[in-house]
């Protein structure tokens, strides 16, 4: 169980208010990430979860409980942290088992769980070792260990990848999704990363300023975003946002089209502009474009082998039922 | 990187670093030589720096004048006694500071720090009529309260100084967990701290142990530490060199063995925690 | 970054601290500023009731407060310049690559853990007496009439002993400073043309002040408060006499309590001057 409800939740730092009068469901079992630029809120709005942090007004429900001056450590919640937070005088074993001896269980409970839960992690090998001895993704394991042993109601994740290599990120990605396929326990997960928002999530909450800009599934917020932020912040790379003439001609203020909904074509083609950077990567092929008369760049991805460079005419098609129309305001239309 | 050095140079470094040494450290190696030669010897012209008839009988000669075993057993309560009230009440407060720091943290801190300023004599009557209205003159236990209260402001600093090398998160972390606060103190917090604590430890019990206004001002006979020990070898009878040496090496022996075996401790405690 | 559990929690355990040292600082200072209203006699008399700012005018018009005032400032801050001075090459000595580097920096902290009143007695007696000490030995040895440290030059003499005893604290803690000292830094001075003077005062030394703040305070703070170096060699004689050892005498030998505790407050609000002085670049120094 872990149904985690925030009805009307605010904070405020002294006299600067980080998070407006916020509402959000989460429901059990959802793996849901909250995502944002720096600064948006993001990390305090979990610790609020948490109960790290005081919210000012409003109530956390959790299971249906007002938890709202319930302190952390009896909200039935485990945290993983950025910087993973291990507790360096102990053993591995002996980091997960803290919170099951914080809450008295019986020693061979206790072995019982913390076995199973080196099964899950892949981390036999090193249980006798101290965190000083482990690599990053070592470190992120026994991280995760010693939260899934206490079978909370939900996990919260403080941006856990941030401090590892690309490839291991990737990695890590892959079981953390695995391992809410295994437990289907609820999970919330703090990113500024859209890849791992996408490629993780049940439900993205997008935040900016304290404020929920949208709320929905991966694709919901690819296709339909509802402002122009979400839709820049979503999908990489970043979607071209075209204001003026152009976005006239479709009865908005300001039209979105994504890099991939944008043909090259031999001539002819609706809008023209000079290759500015060419990113071959193999498989795809980034132009960044410039003098289209639309945007200072305007960015496309096309087929991996395609042979224009830098200084070349290029001629480009954008596809008519992907272009999103957004008002004055910024909001969407249609 | 370290750059590689010529020997030479390594050599004539070796030996300016050494004469300054051994120069820096030659008065506690003399006393500790003079205190096994005989008074003759001891006062000598030309002086006898190693070639002279080596005896103990100065050191039985003291222990016979005085009750040593008690001066240092007072010593060690004092010392020991005032550190560890010390650590005791400073670990709460050094936490607070360091982990839930305010605007006024920092005023505390150097609140703290400025009592530890106030000229002792300045009070020096209304604490001695305080401990005889309150019947505790010459007793270890005020003693112990007066230095742990002097030390304080040290002790509570330098423990803020190694907590706040400790991540927040970690504490966090035993919060999400489910400890208590005690529980987070006590098998979190403190283990990690165990170099920085130890290293208080030491440089407060050298500095309590080594205390000379409060302990020769408040004791007589029955409290008194080492300090008093060695001050009644004043005048006329600090005239009898060996004996004096004998009594003064027996006063700062324990520390300096101390010293000699938790030497990386102490010169991390030496710094006050305030330089890295 | 805290609830307000944790807020409540952290005051709470604040409290034991700050009640004490608050205790320990008010009481006595309320008593003494009492008594130095007051003509108190212990043993002639006893309290002789108000005597308003009598004893205030009377100790500093008396022939020895300003040379006690200069004593103390004169002790203090030489002490400060030898044991800063000193501390800063024997620092840098110390950092040089060489053999027995341990062994060395025990030497040089021992003085440290000796006690107040034996560095005393043994400088006095074994060093420094005029017929039997080993400097009069050593200026016979080359044909000089010995001196009498102790009488003739005292105040030198206790500086002498005490910046001894507190060398061995500035050149560990700039020790340790300079050994955070990135060498890089050092190094890309020297590609730059600097000399090695020019590279010690422009990064060395600079990198050295807040180590030179904190030596300063907390010498400053203990060097105040010396007692048991005055009290054993001199008494307070030939001119050693400082502010806290005048107000000894006054409150302990002359038994008058009224005279002494208004010193007392002198001493106190001298103490707070230097206090505000230092708090002011220690405040600054602290934030890092």
């Amino acid at each position: 169980m872990g149904q985690i409800e925030l009805k009307q939740v605010t904070k405020s730092f002294g006299d600067v208010q980080v998070i407006p009068p916020l509402d959000l469901t989460i429901k059990d079992g959802e793996f849901t990430v909250f995502v944002g630029p720096s600064g948006c809120g993001k990390s305090t709005l979990l610790r609020l979860i948490a109960g790290l942090e005081d919210i000012t007004t409003g109530h956390i429900e959790i299971d249906g409980q007002d938890a709202t001056d319930v302190v952390p450590a009896r909200r039935g919640l485990a945290m993983v942290f950025q910087s993973y937070a291990l507790y360096p005088h102990m053993t591995v074993r002996k980091n997960i088992a803290f919170p099951l001896k914080m809450a008295k269980m019986d020693q061979a409970e206790i072995d019982r769980r913390v076995d199973a839960a080196a099964q899950v992690l892949n981390l036999a090998d090193y249980i006798d070792r101290r965190p000083g001895q482990l690599s990053g993704g070592q470190r992120q394991r026994v991280a995760i260990g010693r939260a899934i042993v206490r079978e909370p109601a939900a996990f919260l994740f403080d941006e856990p990848l941030s401090n590892l290599d690309a490839a291991l990120r990737v990695g890590m990605r892959m079981e953390i999704s695995e391992l809410h396929k295994k437990l289907a326990t609820t999970m919330i997960y703090v990113t500024h990363d859209q890849v791992e928002a996408m490629t993780m999530a049940d439900k993205i909450v997008v935040l900016q300023a304290g404020v929920i800009e949208q709320v929905g599934s991966p694709l919901e917020l690819y296709r339909t975003p509802r402002n122009t932020f979400v839709a820049g912040f979503i999908g990489s790379p970043k979607m071209n946002l075209i204001t003026g003439e152009e976005a006239a001609k479709h009865d908005a203020h300001t039209i979105g089209i994504r890099p991939e909904h944008i043909d090259v074509v031999e001539s002819e083609g609706t809008w023209q502009g000079t290759v500015g950077v060419a990113e071959h990567l193999g498989s795809d092929t980034f132009f960044h474009i410039h003098n289209t008369g639309l945007a200072d760049t305007l960015t496309v991805r096309a087929i991996g082998d395609i042979s224009l460079t830098h200084g070349d005419t290029i001629h480009l098609s954008p596809r008519a039922d992907e272009i999103h129309r957004f008002d004055a305001a910024g909001l969407r239309i249609g | 990187m370290a750059r590689s050095v010529t020997t030479q140079r390594k050599t004539i470094n070796t030996t300016i670093a050494w004469i300054i040494g051994l120069l820096i450290f030659f008065p506690i190696l003399w006393t500790i030589l003079t205190s096994f030669k005989t008074e003759a010897q001891a006062i000598n012209d030309p002086p006898l720096f190693l070639f002279f008839d080596w005896t103990t009988e100065n050191y039985a000669t003291v222990m016979e004048r005085s009750n040593y075993a008690r001066f240092l057993w007072n010593s060690i309560v004092i010392a020991g006694g005032s550190t560890l009230l010390g650590i005791i009440i400073a670990v709460p407060a050094a936490w607070s500071m360091a982990f839930v720091p305010s605007k006024r943290t920092k005023d505390i801190l150097l609140w703290m720090l400025s009592t530890k300023m106030l000229p002792a004599v300045g009070v020096l009557y209304p604490i001695y009529l305080l401990c005889i209205r309150l019947g505790v003159l010459d007793n270890r236990v005020a003693l112990v309260i007066i230095l742990m209260l002097i030390n304080l402001p040290i002790i509570v600093w330098m423990l803020y100084t190694y907590f706040r090398e400790i991540p927040g998160e970690i504490l966090e972390a035993a919060r999400m967990d489910g400890a208590t606060l005690k529980e987070e103190i006590l098998y979190v917090l403190t283990p990690m701290a165990i170099p920085g604590i130890a290293s208080t430890l030491l440089l407060n019990f050298i500095l309590a142990w080594n205390e000379a206004f409060w302990t020769l001002n408040l004791t007589a006979a029955q409290a008194a530490p080492l300090t008093a020990f060695i001050a009644s070898y004043s005048s006329p009878e600090g005239l009898f060199y060996a004996k004096l040496s004998a009594a003064s090496t027996m006063a700062i022996a324990p520390i300096l063995i101390l010293g000699w075996f938790s030497q990386k401790q102490l010169v991390r405690g030496l710094t006050f925690g305030a330089v890295k | 970054m805290a609830t307000k559990a944790s807020r409540s929690a952290a005051r709470l355990m604040m409290a034991p601290a700050v009640i004490l040292l608050l205790g320990w600082m008010l009481v006595p200072l309320t008593m003494t500023l009492w008594f130095s209203f007051r003509t108190y006699l212990p043993l002639r008399g006893g309290d002789q009731g108000w005597t308003g700012f009598d004893n205030y005018v009377r100790f500093v018009t008396s022939s020895s407060f300003w040379p006690a005032v200069s004593t103390t400032l004169i002790i203090v801050t030489g002490v400060l310049a030898i044991t800063i001075a000193l501390g800063v090459l024997l620092a840098i000595l110390l950092d040089q690559p060489m053999w027995g580097q341990g062994v060395v920096r025990i030497l040089v902290i021992a003085p440290f853990f000796v006690m107040p009143t034996v560095s005393a007695l043994v400088w006095k007696n074994i060093f420094m007496d005029p017929t039997n000490g080993l400097f009069a030995h050593l200026w016979r040895f080359f044909g000089a009439d010995p001196v009498s440290w102790l009488s003739n030059a005292a105040t030198p003499s206790i500086i002498l002993i005490v910046s001894w005893q507190w060398l061995p604290f500035a050149t560990l803690i700039l020790l340790t400073a300079i050994q955070s000292l990135d060498s890089e830094q050092l190094e890309a001075a020297e590609m730059d043309g600097a000399s090695p003077l020019a590279r010690f005062f422009y990064i060395t030394l600079p990198h050295l002040s807040r180590a030179i703040t904190i030596v300063l305070l907390i010498q400053t703070i203990f060097l105040l408060a010396i007692f048991a170096e005055i009290f054993v060699t001199t008494g307070g004689a030939f001119g050693t006499r400082t502010l806290s050892y005048l107000i000894f005498q006054r409150v302990l030998e002359s038994q008058n309590i009224g005279l002494g505790s208004a010193g007392g407050v002198y001493a106190i609000i001298l103490a707070n001057i230097v206090a505000i002085f230092l708090m002011r670049i220690v405040g600054k120094n602290l934030d890092t």
